[in-house]
């Protein structure tokens, strides 16, 4: 029996992940319903084992320019909110990734809008694929469906994060964050010495020194022609990232007429509601999108060949089908079933969905 | 005539120079602004310490958004308002540098005035530089939180009138009040003496984070004379007779 298996909540699990990933700084506000994971690493106290900071901050706003200041030393930083923070640290989330700062930044979200609910949701959809913050940014985005995905996304996001120096977000709901789950927790890696950090992030404000220029962490650039530069060679990561981080499950696919697209926890739900549809002789599949930037629109398109419908599941008022939508450019039939408001579908609510908008119809 | 400079700019000659960790790099100031003296002081109190590959200085939005052009260290451009935080996470995980914030009293007594007050209170072992002009420079001359009653700006024509805009944010006396804070001091540049002053407060500031009590605070209540709208000897007079009053000089707290 591997001691590193555990039972615990999602949330725990991404505190415990970080301290063995060797993430350098969490910086956080409590909110419902991810507060565990500032809770966990208080009591676990990695400043007396890892030397892993752990800074309760005044605010989110602070949380998130805590991880602007964090990641610019080249230090791997990492904080955690639920929706309406979320929302606050959306002009630090511009700058992050405006200075090209690695980071990880975990939304366990909750419904909205305003202050909504504590319940579950995924209607930070839009807002972490599309933007959320202004200017042409992108934030590469995890969606984890179970507890151990929570505790594996950490080291996988910071290892993501740095390739392209660009924000990774976890993004995960009130499901996921509070069920509780078998995990066997990732190994311990060491932090990163700073002579390691001086080889690896060149870049990263460890002090200037006689040989070399200053390292300067900004995203300011006033003359256009270099801010338009700027901005293609994001643009150019971002489509290197659409090239080589699509992360995808297909379950079911092979033989499917219909397929559910769904994420996170709504995947999880839809795995059952496909056995149930199998069970009634209609042959459903399930593309589980891992990563929802890079979104997997080549497997999609893919798959749309052999199908007769696709239904979009999500705990939100239709988000996520706008881009299925858009990838498979309607070439079959494209329906939308969720549930909102922190009501969590059930899997026969989704087998319904999917026998009355195609089957029955 | 250039040759007859440089026959006089000789090692002999020389009564002070140019910091080294001041770059060549023209300053955008406008003339009589007192940011490119506070400029100087902070690059020649991190020569005198020899701590260039020890500092990080955390830059705030506003006129002095391009300090890092200005001096030669290690910087983060910080978000308006938040260098203090910003700070606090480039201290916590790297604790054996110099780190410090330059801010105006737009980014530090308005839209950062929540991350001032926390970083103070958790006693973060960094220095903050406060520049305080009473008036937003770098957007045009708007009111600050800090511009004095019946100060005119552009968002207060008539002069800003209490009733409706409240009152003059006196941040350092704020601060001083904070367990967190182990050196608050106001300071100005407008005299020789004034700048020997403020430079030692500065040093001061730097010094203190090697004894780890805390936030050093350092005010330099400064001119706009291009926001105030008057020429620099002006804006000097005017400074005395109308900012010391309300912002008076000299340390507040010194542990």
């Amino acid at each position: 029996m591997n001691n590193d298996v555990k039972l615990m909540k999602g949330n725990e699990a991404i505190a415990h992940a970080a301290i063995r990933c060797g993430c350098d700084g969490y910086f956080g506000y409590p909110i419902t319903p991810q507060s565990e994971i500032m809770e966990t690493l208080m009591v676990e106290e990695p400043w007396k084992t890892t030397g892993m900071v752990v800074l309760q901050a005044e605010s989110e706003v602070a949380s998130i320019n805590m991880l602007y200041g964090g990641a610019g030393c080249g230090k791997k930083v990492m904080t955690s909110s639920s929706s309406p923070g979320v929302s606050l640290m959306q002009e630090g989330i511009s700058y992050i990734a405006g200075a090209e700062l690695p980071c990880v930044i975990v939304n366990v979200m909750r419904g909205g809008p305003g202050l909504g609910t504590i319940q579950p949701s995924q209607a930070d959809y839009f807002q972490t694929v599309k933007g959320g913050g202004h200017g042409d940014y992108k934030l590469i985005t995890l969606a984890p469906a179970s507890v151990q995905e929570m505790a594996d996304f950490v080291d996988i996001g910071f290892e993501i994060a740095f390739k392209y120096r660009n924000p990774v977000m976890i993004l995960s709901d009130g499901v996921i964050g509070q069920m509780m789950e078998k995990v066997v927790l990732p190994p311990f890696k060491p932090r990163w010495s700073n002579e390691h950090i001086l080889n690896i992030n060149p870049w990263a404000t460890t002090g200037k020194t006689v040989n070399r220029k200053q390292n300067i962490i900004t995203s300011l650039e006033l003359q256009s022609e270099l801010m338009e530069q700027n901005n293609l060679r994001f643009q150019e990561k971002y489509r290197q990232v659409e090239e080589k981080e699509v992360r995808y499950e297909t379950i079911r696919c092979e033989d499917a007429d219909y397929l559910i697209v769904a994420f996170g926890s709504c995947a999880r739900i839809s795995e059952k509601a496909v056995e149930i549809a199998r069970e009634h002789g209609i042959k459903a599949g399930l593309l589980r999108p891992i990563t929802l930037f890079p979104y997997p629109s080549k497997v999609l398109q893919q798959l749309t060949k052999q199908l007769k419908g696709i239904l979009v599941v999500e705990m939100n008022a239709g988000q996520m089908v706008e881009d299925v939508r858009l990838f498979t450019r309607e070439v079959v039939p494209v329906e939308f079933f969720g549930r909102m408001g922190g009501i969590i579908p059930s899997p026969e609510e989704v087998f319904h969905a999917l026998e009355n908008k195609f089957v029955n119809k | 005539m250039a040759t007859e400079i440089n026959d006089i700019i000789k090692p002999e000659n020389l009564v002070g120079k140019k910091s080294a960790l001041l770059t060549d790099v023209p300053m955008h100031y406008c003339p009589g602004c007192s940011h490119g003296v506070a400029h100087k002081l902070v690059a020649e109190v991190i020569e005198e310490l020899g701590i260039q590959a020890e500092t990080i200085g955390v830059g705030p939005v506003g006129c002095a958004v391009f300090i890092y052009n200005y001096i030669d260290i290690d910087w983060h451009e910080a978000a308006h308002g938040r260098a203090p935080a910003v700070a606090t996470a480039v201290k916590r995980l790297m604790p054996e540098k110099y780190v410090f914030t330059y801010q105006g009293d737009g980014d530090l007594a308005a839209i950062g005035t929540g991350e001032t007050i926390h970083a103070c209170n958790r006693g973060e072992n960094i220095t903050i530089i406060f520049i305080n002009n009473g008036i937003y420079g770098m957007t045009g001359g708007q009111m600050a939180p800090t511009t004095l009653a019946g100060m005119k700006t552009s968002t207060c024509p008539a002069g800003r009138e209490l009733k409706n805009f409240g009152h003059p944010l006196k941040m350092t006396e704020l601060v001083a009040q904070l367990e967190g804070t182990c050196y608050v001091t106001r300071q100005s540049v407008h005299t020789p003496i004034a700048v020997k002053k403020a430079r030692k407060a500065i040093l001061k500031g730097f010094k203190n984070q090697k004894m780890e009590k805390g936030v050093s605070f350092i005010e330099i209540v400064s001119t706009c004379n291009s926001g105030w709208k008057m020429s620099p000897v002006e804006a000097n007079r005017w400074m005395q007779e109308n900012m010391f009053p309300f912002y008076p000089l000299g340390d507040l707290k010194d542990i």
